[in-house]
């Protein structure tokens, strides 16, 4: 294999790295400190489940929860199946409604899981998006029957990045007697999220989306009015019988740290990462004047930009671009070429779904780099378009 | 803190594996990602696919990898369509995965009794999988996995096998031993924490427990455990080639538990007329609890467990050792020695010494009660 590749990373909501910080706080839980923080009843064991215990604060900490409501997971897709799965299920099997309303532009997971249990005979209702990307909540609440259990949306969105009004969904929830849960995927670390305010009842965490590793999530599960869940993985009972299996304790320290970092780097790296994003903007917008713009630009996480150039090939774009790491859709449908159903779902036909690029900014990213990625973007469309305007001459 | 005897709940990764780690974590792409950065890390999962299966002597493409062994039992045995019968001495995730899963019972071996197993199968009506573990993680005690398979095949059963303790400690062939799903755990040969495998008998398609993206051949979403699976790969690849210094263990653990017997006649060495794992050792001490044994252990600076991990927040009595026809008292007076890559000599000693003067000075203490009344 080569060596570590020299290009400009722009992809930070398929993944970020792991901060620096954070790994140097994880490393010693491989080796020196190791321990199953299940073994209580011996010193490895009480030091891992001391640690674990620190970062389920930290965690908590980020969307003012408790530590007590934290259940730790592989990363968000688990966190998304066993809060939508657990829940319906758990509400099922008592009795109490087979109903969940979601949104269109959810991540597969959320979708996926929403349709398992349509197998196993709940109901869903999908509300759509405006053309802005944002979900009506009058639209949510007249969604709502007697039935409903669950409304899941998403904080934020991992192709637009739009942030959905959560306190408003929160209350008419609440008022509804219906559980809200939120895949705060991309949000989290990125934006201020509060529980308390904004009445959410579950809300899942990725790790990999901000600066911990991949492998690692979180499913926030209020206690007070308890959300239930029935677990999905069976077994030594582990996170209050919400979630068995061994906890990784290198990973939770991980998110844990992470945690930390984005609370207090929240608002200043907000406020850059926003730079950058208007500094790309109006440099593509210099060679490009017909670029668009995917999703609302003033509800959105300050790391994301979605961009189209009409008539341009966004997929040919990437495979020009070796040295800028963009995408055009979410990593995990990427393989696949179908249009995004994100930007579909804002109203957009194939062909100006198929001519959009995602642009991920994140903590590390700098102005230089944006310089020669924003150069080197307009060139790149701007070949491709030269190239077919050559072509319809011929 | 310096003598850990606790490996079958987790082994500190090897320095080597460590390495990986690191490596994998310096690396920050999506393996879902079609850019170079997404490529690199494809080549990482790719590498330390080969090298899991080459530990199990499989294909890469039948492994699904997952967070850990509880999530691999799960997923193989939770939407199977049909019985599934399980022993009694299986680990919590496979007991629980099934509420309705039948129970197949072993003897004062933990081993499975084949003629009860024929039974449950005879009564059974359609489709049927049973799991069957291939060591136990409290006593180490191997089933006899070819015996199953022959008598599930008279009956046209599948066959899950949990060899999350066995992996890397014996060797452990899936084509030979002819299962249809098996279940590994990393950080139980040297790997880190939070990431298993469940591999799957080609044509053979258990329902994915997590939906979602198309990763893991549409088998398991979610974005892959980079330098999880690095460092699987990693251990792997080491525990394979380490297979004879493993067995070479089983010599420790026999010096250990001979001289246990000499000091302390009473002592009850459980599973000890079955074919064992070379590291582990399950040792009961009649009038002591697990608990306390564990805590007199702890304040010298030993670890050893009592039952396994997973339950041990709560001290219950040992449902393996009740389903080898154990008593209460006797399921609650017992012990888990589990010895691992790191451990020497040395590490048996402080350990035989610690619990022999404990165990002598229980008869002193009993005798001191006695003579006060």
């Amino acid at each position: 294999m080569s060596p570590a590749p020299t290009a400009i990373y722009l992809d930070h909501q398929a993944t970020t790295p792991v901060d620096p910080r954070v790994l140097d706080v994880m490393l010693p839980w491989f080796s020196e400190t190791f321990g199953n923080a299940h073994s209580e009843q011996h010193a490895w064991g009480r030091q891992a489940a001391d640690a674990v215990d620190v970062a389920r604060e930290q965690v908590a900490a980020l969307i003012g929860a408790t530590a007590r409501e934290i259940v730790f997971t592989s990363g968000a897709t688990e966190s998304n199946n066993l809060a939508i799965k657990g829940a319906v299920r758990f509400a099922m099997r008592h009795g109490r409604g087979n109903h969940i309303v979601t949104v269109s532009t959810e991540h597969k997971c959320v979708l996926e899981s929403c349709a398992a249990m349509a197998d196993e005979g709940a109901e869903m209702t999908i509300v759509g998006v405006g053309p802005d990307g944002l979900v009506d909540p009058e639209l949510v609440a007249a969604a709502i029957t007697d039935h409903t259990v669950l409304v899941s949306v998403m904080a934020a969105n991992n192709e637009i990045g739009v942030i959905q009004p959560l306190a408003e969904l929160g209350a008419l929830c609440r008022a509804r007697g219906v559980l809200l849960h939120t895949d705060a995927a991309q949000a989290a670390g990125k934006v201020p999220l509060d529980v308390e305010a904004m009445q959410i009842d579950l809300l899942s965490i990725s790790g990999h989306k901000m600066y911990a590793p991949k492998g690692i999530g979180a499913l926030y599960t209020r206690r007070r009015p308890r959300a239930r869940l029935l677990a999905e993985m069976s077994g030594g009972g582990q996170e209050r019988g919400n979630r068995s299996g061994t906890l990784p304790v290198p990973m939770v320290v991980a998110l844990g740290e992470a945690s930390v970092v984005a609370v207090s780097e929240m608002s200043a790296e907000g406020t850059r990462l926003a730079g950058l994003r208007t500094r790309m903007l109006d440099r593509l917008r210099v060679d490009h004047g017909d670029m668009f713009v995917n999703g609302a630009m003033d509800r959105r996480v300050p790391g994301n930009l979605n961009v189209g150039f009409p008539g341009v090939d966004a997929e040919a774009l990437m495979t020009a671009l070796e040295s800028v790491a963009i995408s055009t859709g979410s990593a995990c449908t990427s393989a696949s070429v179908e249009p995004s159903y994100v930007l579909r779902a804002l109203g957009l036909d194939d062909a100006d779904a198929g001519a959009s690029i995602r642009i991920g900014f994140g903590r590390f990213t700098t102005e230089t780099e944006v310089d020669i990625a924003a150069d080197m973007i307009a060139a790149a469309v701007g070949t491709q378009r030269s190239d077919s305007s050559v072509r319809a001459a011929e | 803190m310096d003598t850990y005897l606790d490996h079958n709940a987790t082994t500190p990764v090897r320095p080597e594996v460590a390495d990986a780690v690191v490596c994998a974590l310096t690396q920050h792409g999506n393996a879902s990602s079609v850019h170079r950065f997404g490529r690199l890390v494809r080549h990482t999962l790719d590498e330390a696919r080969e090298s899991v299966a080459v530990l199990v002597g499989v294909s890469p493409a039948s492994i699904i990898f997952t967070s850990g062994g509880t999530e691999a039992n799960n997923q193989a045995l939770r939407d199977f369509d049909g019985h599934v019968l399980v022993s009694a001495v299986e680990h919590d995730s496979v007991l629980g995965a099934r509420e309705d899963a039948l129970v197949v019972d072993t003897d004062a071996d933990g081993v499975v009794v084949l003629g009860h197993l024929r039974e449950t199968l005879a009564s059974c009506e359609g489709a049927a999988l049973v799991s069957v573990m291939l060591a136990n993680n409290e006593t180490g005690a191997l089933q006899p996995l070819r015996d199953v398979m022959r008598v599930a095949h008279e009956y046209g059963a599948l066959v899950h096998c949990d060899a999350v303790q066995a992996a890397g400690k014996i060797n452990v062939s899936f084509a030979d031993l002819g299962v249809d799903m098996m279940s590994l755990s990393a950080h139980k040969l040297g790997g880190p924490q939070g990431v298993g495998a469940l591999i799957v008998r080609d044509g053979l398609d258990p329902e994915p427990l997590l939906r979602g993206g198309g990763q893991e051949r549409r088998r398991r979403a979610g974005t892959e455990n980079v330098a999880g699976i690095a460092g699987f790969g990693a251990a792997a690849r080491i525990a394979l080639e380490n297979l004879d210094w493993f067995a070479g263990l089983t010599k420790l653990r026999d010096d250990l538990e001979s001289r246990l017997r000499a000091a302390v006649p009473d002592v009850v060495i459980h599973a000890i007329d079955a074919e064992r794992l070379p590291n582990t050792s399950c040792i009961g001490l009649p009038g002591m609890t697990a608990e306390m044994q564990v805590m007199q252990l702890d304040l010298a600076g030993v670890a050893v467990s009592a039952g396994s991990a997973c339950s041990s927040g709560k001290v219950a009595p040992s449902h393996v050792l009740q389903a080898m026809g154990q008593d209460d008292a006797a399921a609650q007076s017992a012990i888990r020695v589990s010895l691992g890559w790191n451990s020497d000599a040395r590490d048996v000693d402080r350990f035989v010494d610690t619990w022999v003067t404990m165990a002598q000075r229980r008869g002193a203490n009993a005798d001191a009660r006695r003579s006060v009344a």
